[in-house]
């Protein structure tokens, strides 16, 4: 008692000085914390919520089919029998048609503003192509309507047929709107994404990699493909993980274009369905909770794909800038 | 030379050539899509587009006076959503922060970054259309909000990041508390760069369309208040393009190029301003 007493004593005197001004001022301090972590918790909030809605709201599809959901082929909103697999098809074709164009493109463009063009140049150009993936993507769809898809009918079709026409890939008729013209449109669009990452990566490799190898004799395309690409390796995989995350979620521009039929077909010609696409077509009109539900699980299909392929493409790169810091 | 020399050094040169026509190839893409999309927009707009109502289908002419202001009022309410979001959790990550919750923060800022925005209008349908009962700028304007939180956290906080460390020490050392040394020494300092981001975040929604769909819907006609409807300049582009009639076609290169041009201009100018304010902070 006498000890709190004395303490209460000493300190009295000082707390009706300076320090009882600087304690409201931490208080301040507390509560500029306080808000800016209520902000930033908000954003925790929103997510989790997200994900609640899509789960509760697919309750009905989930309780109803089960896994047979994914693997069955039947969409018929009249007799309630819904099946997400033509979905699953046209969005993982038009994304695996979309990379295969656009990775070579991307990478060799990208190892040309790296390796091979003056910094300014580089810094140019890369920065067109930045502007690039600004261009939203309902104007990639308008200049597929319009330019892709006649040229497809027209020209790219008829050559297929005709030098690889023995292919069941490239048989039966050609509307222009299909699987092959959404990865085309799909590839312009995922491109700028590949470049601008995969340049950034090969630009952290250190120097040193370069010049032991052409030291040694090695042309610079040698230099560059058997030296500087492996070593840069797992951030390009993460720039390809990025453009994919990108095309499977990406939705006007495919919906434009690829034709909205859910059938499977042996044919790229043939139109097809995405998931992204049947989400925007139907969701407006959709009428009855399973049908609701099962668009909202589809939507529920894809966020969790592309939340695994972020995930992983975000840890490649990070892994790939860090060896180049740690040898740099 | 030996046949293997050659045959090596013919092999580079072809393959940088390569390397060198894939950069051609990617950067005529935007040419070709900058020169078509002008080309044809440019006989499309004319000022009818920009002070008329649509008109109904089969009469020519009309503009989209509705959809430019109807994206206008989105963006207002996407603003006021994402901006104090973004703001006030930036300031949480650069100044506050503690190390595990600001990683998950952060990872979430990221995952929400990469949800496709067509799943953004589904919980924008679940939390505002279903309560509200009809679809409503609001509706669409929280969708647009929800998408605009990612880039203003991760741009703001690079910005303040990027405040030199003396600043912050100066105003310390004269006795500033924290906060107030936030308020006046480090959110000024960074000001600019914190508006540029903001502004490219704007131009980066602006043309979103997915999450419009079932969230603001459309309209043909003004939409007043911010309860009903409300046609939108990527929506309509989309509506118009898959249409079958000519003259919806022209309008939707007009609205095409208008668009296009708002988001390229706002890219341009803010990553000159970047560029400079970056030579500025190396000194």
């Amino acid at each position: 008692m006498a000890s709190a007493l004395s303490t209460m004593d000493r300190a009295a005197p000082i707390r009706s000085g300076p320090r009882s001004f600087l304690r409201r001022l931490a208080d301040g301090d507390q509560i500029a914390h306080l808000i800016t972590l209520v902000f930033a918790a908000s954003i925790l909030l929103i997510t989790t919520m997200l994900v609640y809605q899509l789960w509760i709201g697919s309750t009905d599809a989930r309780h109803k089919f089960g896994w047979h959901f994914f693997f069955t082929t039947t969409w018929d909103p009249v007799a309630g029998d819904f099946g997400a697999l033509p979905f699953i098809y046209g969005t993982l074709v038009t994304s695996a048609l979309a990379l295969l164009i656009a990775v070579p493109l991307g990478l060799g463009a990208a190892i040309f503003l790296a390796e091979l063009a003056p910094r300014s140049i580089s810094d140019g150009l890369a920065f067109l192509i930045d502007l690039l993936a600004a261009v939203p993507s309902v104007i990639y769809g308008l200049l597929g309507i319009f330019i892709v898809v006649p040229m497809m009918r027209l020209y790219i079709a008829p050559f297929l047929k005709a030098t690889l026409g023995f292919l069941p890939l490239f048989q039966g008729p050609c509307y222009g709107v299909g699987m092959l013209t959404a990865g085309i449109v799909l590839a312009v669009m995922v491109v700028p994404f590949i470049v601008s990452v995969s340049r950034e990566v090969l630009l952290s490799v250190p120097a040193d990699q370069r010049e032991a190898a052409m030291g040694l004799g090695a042309t610079r395309w040698e230099a560059t493909w058997k030296v500087v690409v492996p070593f840069a390796r797992t951030g390009i995989f993460g720039s390809v993980f990025l453009a994919l995350a990108r095309a499977l979620g990406e939705t006007m521009a495919v919906t434009m274009v690829i034709g909205n039929d859910p059938k499977i077909a042996a044919s790229l010609f043939a139109p097809g369905y995405s998931i992204a696409a049947v989400i925007a077509n139907e969701f407006s009109e959709a009428t009855g909770n399973l049908y609701v539900h099962s668009l909202v699980e589809l939507g529920l299909v894809l966020f969790l794909l592309t939340f695994i392929l972020n995930g992983v493409a975000r840890l490649l790169i990070v892994a790939t800038e860090q060896k180049g810091m740690s040898q740099a | 030379m030996s046949f293997r020399t050659a045959w090596r050094k013919s092999v580079n040169i072809v393959m940088l050539s390569l390397t060198g026509a894939c950069a051609l190839v990617t950067v005529s893409v935007l040419i070709f899509i900058l020169g078509y999309l002008a080309w044809n927009g440019a006989s499309a707009v004319n000022w009818d587009f920009f002070t008329k109502l649509p008109k109904p289908v089969g009469d020519t002419g009309g503009g989209m006076a509705n959809a430019i202001v109807g994206s206008a009022k989105l963006l207002l309410i996407a603003s006021l959503i994402g901006m104090p979001i973004g703001i006030m959790a930036a300031v949480y990550l650069a100044e506050f922060g503690g190390k595990t919750f600001s990683f998950i923060v952060r990872y979430t800022t990221d995952l929400l970054n990469g949800v496709p925005s067509i799943v953004i209008g589904i919980f924008a349908y679940a939390v505002v259309v279903i309560p509200m009962k009809h679809f409503s700028t609001l509706a669409g304007g929280f969708a647009l909000g929800i998408m605009m939180i990612p880039i203003a956290v991760r741009s703001t906080e690079e910005f303040l990041r990027a405040v030199p460390r003396n600043l912050r020490e100066g105003a310390m050392a004269l006795g500033a508390s924290k906060w107030k040394t936030i308020a006046t020494v480090i959110v000024p300092a960074a000001l600019q760069g914190i508006l540029t981001g903001l502004l490219l975040d704007v131009a980066r929604v602006a043309g979103e369309t997915a999450p419009l769909l079932f969230t603001a819907f459309s309209n043909r006609f003004w939409s007043p208040g911010w309860n009903q409807p409300i046609a939108s300049l990527p929506v309509m582009i989309f509506t118009y393009a898959i249409s079958p009639y000519d003259d919806w076609h022209r309008q939707a290169w007009a609205a095409g190029l208008v668009l296009l041009g708002l988001v390229l201009v706002i890219n341009i100018v803010s990553r000159f301003v970047m560029a400079r304010r970056a030579a500025f902070l190396r000194g």
